[in-house]
């Protein structure tokens, strides 16, 4: 295993801003992975490190097969994560809507340049990615179709879901987007929190990639070969959408099946506690997404259901 | 007359409200479609520029109501959590509005707003959407066009009292702004950056309202004297414009003031660190300029962006121009 800083600034009071990557293995740049890119990326962050910790082992133990290089960066925003802040600190900007960068621009158009110049010749990119809404998600690997989503090799992964979204204007500069445009095969990895640790999701996340690059030759691994992913259209899920605002109080899980009419959750009045609406499922299916904020919003999509067809 | 253009109720005893001010001439004016101009400001929380402009223009029309001849609709708050909170984006959700456009009714509550807001301003004979740079820049009063609406946007913009349109380059990021769906949907929209976030700079809010004024006469709106607007440099060419980022991490104090023309080598500020009492970086103009936009916010990161020249070759071209213009 080989520690590198491939990106570095130096700040006025702050210690020097670093991205550090773990590169195992040598030979052609076969997998890079990134972790957390905002500062509450914490689960993205935990699974990252916990792949760390697996690729030195398996280093060590010779499983790297020979002529393939793993990068692995945990963290492209540690300056974000140490003071509680989702994005740059001055700023506020997304580096994640800065790719891929431009070397002599803003700061995170420079951290973003920087970075994408290391990580942008591989052949398979894995992210760690979140969603901006609070809540959980059943495990999946997430692709936009850009005109470049390979669903076979998704499914390879055997995580539950493989999920396929419509590009919208801003995904032009988020990091799966270019690495898609300068010819690297893009997976957005979802496991199931965002600023919590959840140990399980994180467990399947990396038996998930090492599956899939032992089935692409590149590392040794025997393990569980996973599920036979279901292909979704994100548009083909049931959203349900709260009518009210206030207090939520969510009845299932992530991953639980439900049927039609089934109470999902209850909105309630924050001062009086009555009931101001009970969320039913409008199919059976099973829960893919759930909000997990104590408050809610009115119009918001509090759970979205893949639709199960017997 | 107040009017709500979209409302939604919050968790905990609150209702989230969009309002307008909309003013038009008085019982027994002539009959007829009416033109109809919007102003809009308040997308982003901590620009407030625009809060004395909407301020002035309805107290000028309600001094002399008589000369409205149109109808002006004022939306002074797009984004009310943002502006009481001290937020640039959409509070909790931490959005940027102006990504969210033309929303979806069907959406969550930001979409929702967005679309409600677009539904509302459509049938306008222009729109403004008024902006305050950030807190870290200051700007010189100026109209920014996107090069696909150049050809309908520019004779406006030149009607408005600013000192400066810039036209730019095309992105898809932009295509979920306000002013993107409104002028693809056949409303005119002007978006003018000038001052700086947080702040409120009289003289530039004057400026505009005037330019305002001067575009709503034209139009037919207002019946009012109005002062012929100065002659803005039209800039084109992404080459007219030199930008100036931090090479190192600091605090940044300016030399020279803003709007102020330079030699190329001249000093514009330094960088320095306070603890060791050294100047680690010397900026120094590049080309010669004038300079547009200043950094006003000291604190920079290596890459921060401290000012904007334009070119003396735009701006001796466009003093050509301008006189050949006032030859004939």
């Amino acid at each position: 295993m080989k520690k590198n800083i491939i990106y570095e600034c130096k700040a006025l009071y702050r210690d020097a801003f670093r991205v550090t990557g773990y590169e195992f293995g040598s030979g052609e740049k076969s997998v890079c992975v990134v972790g957390s890119i905002r500062g509450n990326e914490i689960q993205q962050l935990y699974t990252c490190s916990r792949l760390v910790k697996r690729l030195r082992q398996m280093e060590e133990d010779g499983k790297i097969r020979k002529g393939h290089r793993i990068l692995v960066v945990p963290s492209v925003n540690p300056y974000s994560m140490n003071i509680k802040k989702r994005f740059w600190p001055t700023d506020n900007t997304d580096i994640n809507r800065m790719f891929p960068g431009y070397d002599l621009g803003e700061t995170t158009q420079r951290i973003a340049a920087g970075v994408f110049d290391v990580i942008k010749d591989y052949r398979y990119g894995l992210q760690f990615a979140s969603f901006y809404m609070p809540g959980k998600f059943t495990p999946h690997v997430r692709m936009m179709k850009a005109g470049y989503e390979d669903v076979e090799m998704a499914k390879k992964f055997g995580m539950p879901y493989v999920v396929l979204r419509n590009t919208r204007p801003y995904d032009t500069t988020t990091l799966n987007y270019n690495w898609q445009i300068w010819e690297t095969k893009a997976f957005s990895i979802y496991t199931t929190s965002t600023s919590e640790i959840d140990r399980e999701s994180a467990g399947m996340a990396i038996r998930s990639i090492l599956t899939f690059l032992s089935k692409e030759g590149i590392v040794d691994y025997r393990g569980h070969d996973g599920y036979i992913s279901q292909v979704v259209e994100d548009t083909e899920m049931a959203a349900v959408r709260t009518r009210t605002a206030g207090l939520f109080e969510s009845l299932v899980q992530v991953g639980e099946e439900v049927e039609a009419g089934q109470i999902l959750a209850l909105v309630t009045d924050p001062y009086e506690g009555e009931v101001l609406e009970e969320l039913r499922a409008p199919v059976d299916g099973i829960v893919f997404f759930a909000h997990n904020d104590p408050l809610t919003y009115a119009s918001t999509a509090v759970f979205k259901l893949v639709v199960r067809e017997d | 007359m107040i009017k709500t253009v979209a409302s939604v109720r919050l968790p905990v005893d609150e209702t989230l409200t969009v309002r307008k001010n909309r003013l038009q001439p008085e019982k027994g004016a002539a009959a007829g479609k009416k033109k109809r101009v919007s102003i809009v400001t308040g997308i982003h929380g901590d620009e407030l520029e625009g809060q004395y402009v909407c301020f002035e223009v309805a107290k000028r029309i309600r001094e002399h109501k008589e000369l409205l001849t149109g109808i002006v609709d004022i939306y002074p708050a797009m984004n009310p959590l943002g502006i009481d909170s001290i937020t640039r984006g959409i509070p909790a959700f931490d959005l940027d509005m102006n990504r969210l456009f033309p929303g979806n009714r069907e959406g969550d509550m930001t979409e929702y707003m967005a679309a409600k807001i677009i539904e509302d301003i459509k049938g306008s004979d222009v729109c403004f959407d008024i902006h305050a740079s950030n807190i870290f820049l200051t700007e010189i009063p100026q109209i920014r066009i996107n090069e696909l609406h150049k050809e309908k946007l520019i004779p406006l913009a030149k009607l408005a009292n600013v000192d400066f349109i810039w036209v730019h380059g095309a992105s898809t990021v932009l295509e979920s702004t306000l002013a993107h769906s409104l002028n693809s949907s056949g409303v005119p929209t002007l978006v003018v950056e000038m001052g700086v976030g947080m702040r409120i700079t009289r003289s530039y809010c004057d400026q505009l309202v005037d330019g305002i004024f001067h575009l709503m006469a034209q139009l037919g709106i207002w019946q009012g004297e109005t002062k012929e607007p100065r002659t803005p440099i039209l800039s084109q060419d992404p080459e007219d414009v030199s930008y100036l980022n931090a090479a190192t991490s600091g605090i940044f104090v300016p030399h020279v003031k803003h709007w102020e023309e330079l030699e190329k080598g001249a000093l514009i500020g330094w960088i320095i660190d306070p603890l060791r009492g050294e100047v680690l970086d010397e900026i120094l103009s590049p080309v010669n300029g004038i300079l547009f936009t200043i950094r006003e916010y000291p604190v920079v990161d290596a890459g921060s962006l401290v000012g904007r020249l334009l070119r003396r070759e735009t701006y001796e071209r466009h003093k050509e121009e301008a006189r050949k213009g006032s030859d004939l």
